[in-house]
């Protein structure tokens, strides 16, 4: 190991006070700028090995909903050297498995495989990273498959179906607006010079960070990235990147009713800060708000309305604060028969006034904390939790020491930046959406 | 040239770290459990499954077995719901609870150091669930609201009318979750009821893996799970499911026709089970590198997922698979299966496939082993059906011992093209 690959290679120890085992994890950067992580778990000799870049649906031109992801798929259909088809069968012919997923934020690729043929995956990974064949023929097909899966996940289902129309509501104007699957129509008029544009312009090291988590040493991660990785020239182009959400501050309410729904669903969901955009602790604070409000059955909502007012079947709060833009907080509850989406809002609203105005009782607080930091010790059993975690994060703008020092910020939560959340929930945009059967 | 296409490969000598240390441990009642110590993360996952479940119910209480186990954590010893939820928070304990077809599972979570009062807790849902009347009825709600979402999925739907028309009276044809009619009839003295039936020492099966010895394991199993009584393995009648190549369609708005097709199959104890396997993973299992996919997603667009799977069930043998494609394209599609079906019947498999196959399958196999919880589970699957506890160590010997021979004779004794029969939902163009 030279010692000019010495001064690349950051470990970053765990931090004293951290109540908590953990892998050991450091960082590099190439000289071409693509930036790298290495997560050691020694425990079996398998490695998980991705490329997340920074690009997703909330890229896309105008009028391109769904390229993202559509080029996903021709991700997978040749280079120069590798035939249509061949690098999946390349990859299960050495024992490994491959797929790729794309959001609104990034696109990420990636193998599982034994430890010792972490080169040839990144090999594979380098060559179509700049080398991609895109052939008419295979986008024509590849569309067409597209277009099933948007059926299978979306159009066979009146409930994604609305819940795509309540994002498109929330996040109206903004990118986050468009569903990453894409809008029928617009998958229907892609054509392969708009594939080419976004591969030209996404596809480069300098948009795109590596992730390799398992059973490896993190100084032969580097030789291996800098010798297959390394050549590939950056392309300068660093695309406007930042999400910013611009439509009004109002309650937006959407109603439909499906002859094919028998049991119906209410669900609420407010624009709110994300790790990146919020101000520090916001985002933390955010999160245990959802989870007292609605992370289980002895939370708020459930206590209130499923148990004592018998309104409701179910409730829950979610908060994903991963995003490089803002983010949702959402609240979802499944009616008892015969309820009305107004008993269900007034419900809700009483719970969060009473958060708002009264805070988390001490005991409540100190679980929040025990349940989400633990979720990092159980997320630890798995290579493939570990990866995902480091790479969502680096690719929605935080860094290495954000995850690091995550659990220790989120005990910095008091009762306060509780109310505090739910306060700011108040002024920001909503949807609120009610899905039936006929009857309404 | 292509470097890493790597025809020469000999087949890849991978093995779990794990491998050479299952071990069978007896608490001091005698209650048997498979263990792995894996000390680097300060975490335990327990599996225990009782075989039986939804298998034991008669047809007038179908749901029984769902209604029961989703009680189970709604209330238990000293604890109502709510109490017991924030008890497990305290712990940041994870359990859940889940009735199939065939078993109640129960799978929990602990930080190490919390394992005993971890324990302790969990054992409460188990041994003394209070099944409150309010709790039932709550849960039996809920139940009938999950029933009422699943008749506008079409995958559940197609799922259940297969398994109908397949298994017509036996429990394999009954929906799990119950109908309103029967699940009326389950109050909280029938669950009482059923507890011994469905929880004792006869039908349980328990895996532990992490941060723990033998010894401390023993006492927490112990712990968990010493109060069982005796009991007998659950009856276990065979049947032939029934089937006639015919295409049954269930008229759905959708604009795709989602499909599940299958006839029969073998059970996992049949000695042909591995080759049958390698076979399956050519024509269908093998995600973008099968046949299936080849033929119906690659070449042609029809279909985002098609696949097809063993499905070895205690009680018979179904050999399955699925697709979902545009509803025009529906005949087309099953055309295409039935002929790779055919083809595969007729002709077996290639030198080349059958060599990549075997690379996969023995290459992948440590895969499944990379964290705690993957281990539990597959070492109840393993008790379950009676493989050895060295398994991981000897599966990848045997899937490398198979011939294109043993393929093709495989292939001609299973596959029955004229008696693959579909069920299609959606408004198919056939």
């Amino acid at each position: 190991m030279g010692a000019s690959m010495l001064k690349f290679l950051i470990p970053l120890l765990l931090l004293p006070g951290l109540a908590m085992a953990g892998p050991k994890v450091s960082e590099f950067w190439l000289k071409n700028g693509m930036q790298a992580v290495v997560i050691e778990d020694h425990r079996a000799p398998v490695v998980t090995h991705m490329v997340w870049y920074r690009v997703g649906g909330a890229d896309e031109p105008p009028g391109q909903s769904g390229i993202a992801h559509l080029f996903e798929h021709m991700m997978f259909k040749g280079t120069k050297t590798v035939p249509p088809g061949q690098f999946s069968k390349i990859v299960a012919s050495n024992g490994g498995q491959d797929n790729a997923f794309t959001s609104r934020d990034y696109t990420a690729y990636y193998q599982r495989i034994a430890a010792d043929r972490l080169a040839l995956v990144m090999e594979l990974e380098a060559d179509r990273m700049r080398n991609l064949i895109i052939d008419d023929q295979n986008f024509i097909t590849e569309r067409a498959v597209v277009l099933e899966e948007r059926s299978q996940r979306v159009d066979n289902h009146p409930s994604a179906q609305f819940n795509e129309q309540l994002m498109a509501a929330l996040w109206s104007g903004s990118a986050y607006a468009i569903p990453v699957i894409g809008w029928r129509p617009e998958i229907e008029a892609m054509t392969i010079d708009n594939a080419r544009d976004f591969y030209d312009r996404y596809y480069a090291p300098d948009n795109a960070i590596l992730v390799v988590a398992g059973d490896v040493n993190p100084a032969v991660v580097q030789a291996l990235a800098e010798r297959y990785y390394g050549p590939i020239p950056p392309s300068g182009k660093h695309p406007a990147h930042w999400v910013r959400p611009n439509a009004k501050v109002e309650s937006v309410m959407l109603r439909h009713a499906d002859k094919r729904v028998r049991q119906p669903g209410w669900r609420r969901m407010w624009t709110a800060p994300s790790y990146r955009t919020g101000k520090p602790g916001q985002a933390e604070a955010m999160e245990i708000a959802a989870w007292i409000l609605g992370g289980g059955p002895e939370a708020r909502l459930s206590q209130a309305l499923v148990h004592e007012q018998k309104i409701a079947l179910g409730a829950n709060a979610w908060f994903n604060g991963v995003q490089r833009g803002d983010t949702e907080f959402g609240i979802s509850v499944t009616p008892a028969p015969g309820i009305k989406p107004e008993q269900l809002a007034k419900a809700v609203e009483a719970e969060m006034a009473r958060l708002h105005r009264d805070g988390p009782t001490t005991e409540e607080l100190e679980r929040a904390k025990t349940v989400l930091i633990a979720e990092m010790i159980y997320g630890s059993d798995s290579q493939v939790t570990m990866a995902n975690i480091y790479g969502s994060a680096l690719a929605t703008g935080l860094t290495l020491r954000d995850v690091q020092e995550w659990p220790t910020r989120l005990r910095a939560v008091d009762a306060a930046a509780v109310k505090a959340a739910i306060g700011l929930l108040g002024a920001r945009r909503s949807v609120t959406g009610w899905l039936s059967g006929e009857e309404g | 040239m292509l470097r890493y296409v790597l025809t020469l490969m000999a087949f890849l000598t991978l093995t779990p770290a794990q491998a050479a240390e299952v071990r069978e441990v007896s608490t001091q009642t005698g209650l048997k459990f498979w263990l792995v110590e894996e000390h680097s993360i300060p975490m335990i996952s327990i599996e225990v499954s009782f075989e039986g479940g939804h298998r034991l119910d008669p047809p007038e209480l179908a749901g029984r077995a769902m209604l029961f186990t989703s009680t189970l954590e709604e209330g238990a010893g000293p604890y109502d719901a709510a109490g017991f939820a924030r008890a497990a928070g305290q712990l940041a304990a994870r359990y859940s609870f889940e009735s199939g077809r065939e078993a109640i599972g129960i799978s929990a979570a602990m930080l190490a150091d919390k394992a005993e009062a971890s324990v302790a807790l969990l054992r409460l849902a188990l041994a003394e669930p209070r099944f409150a009347p309010e709790s039932v009825d709550l849960v039996r709600g809920q139940i009938l609201a999950l029933q009422r979402q699943r008749q506008t999925n079409a995958d559940a739907i197609a799922g259940e009318r297969f398994n109908a028309l397949r298994f017509g009276d036996h429990p394999y044809g009954r929906d799990p979750h119950g109908t309103p009619e029967t699940l009326a009839r389950l109050d909280s003295a029938a669950l009482k009821a059923a507890h011994a039936r469905y929880f004792h020492r006869g039908n349980v099966l328990i895996s532990v893996v992490g941060a723990v010895d033998a010894t401390r394991a023993a006492a927490l199993v112990e712990t968990l799970l010493g109060w069982l009584p005796p009991g007998s393995p659950p009856e276990r009648p065979m049947i032939n499911p029934a089937f006639d190549g015919q295409v049954v369609v269930v008229d759905f708005e959708a604009p795709q026709s989602t499909i599940l097709f299958g006839h029969a199959g073998i059970l996992r104890n049949d000695p042909d089970y591995i080759p049958a396997y390698v076979m399956n993973y050519i024509l269908g299992g093998g995600g973008f590198v099968s046949r299936l996919t080849e033929e119906v997603r690659e070449k042609r667009g029809l279909a985002y997922g098609v696949y097809s799977y063993l499905n070895p069930l205690q009680a018979a043998g179904l050999y399955m698979g699925g697709v979902a494609t545009a509803n025009e394209r529906a005949g087309e599609t099953i055309g295409l299966i039935r002929a790779e079906w055919q083809r595969m019947a007729e002709q077996g498999v290639g030198a080349e496939e059958l060599s990549a196959a075997k690379r996969y399958l023995t290459g992948a196999w440590a895969l499944q082993f990379d964290s705690n919880a993957k281990i539990a589970d597959f070492l109840i699957g393993a008790q379950r059906a009676g493989l050895g506890r060295d398994y991981i160590t000897t599966r990848n010997a045997l899937i490398e011992a198979v011939s294109a021979a043993d393929i093709a004779r495989v292939a001609k004794r299973l596959l029955r093209p004229g008696q693959l029969s579909f069920v299609v939902v959606g408004k198919p163009k056939l």
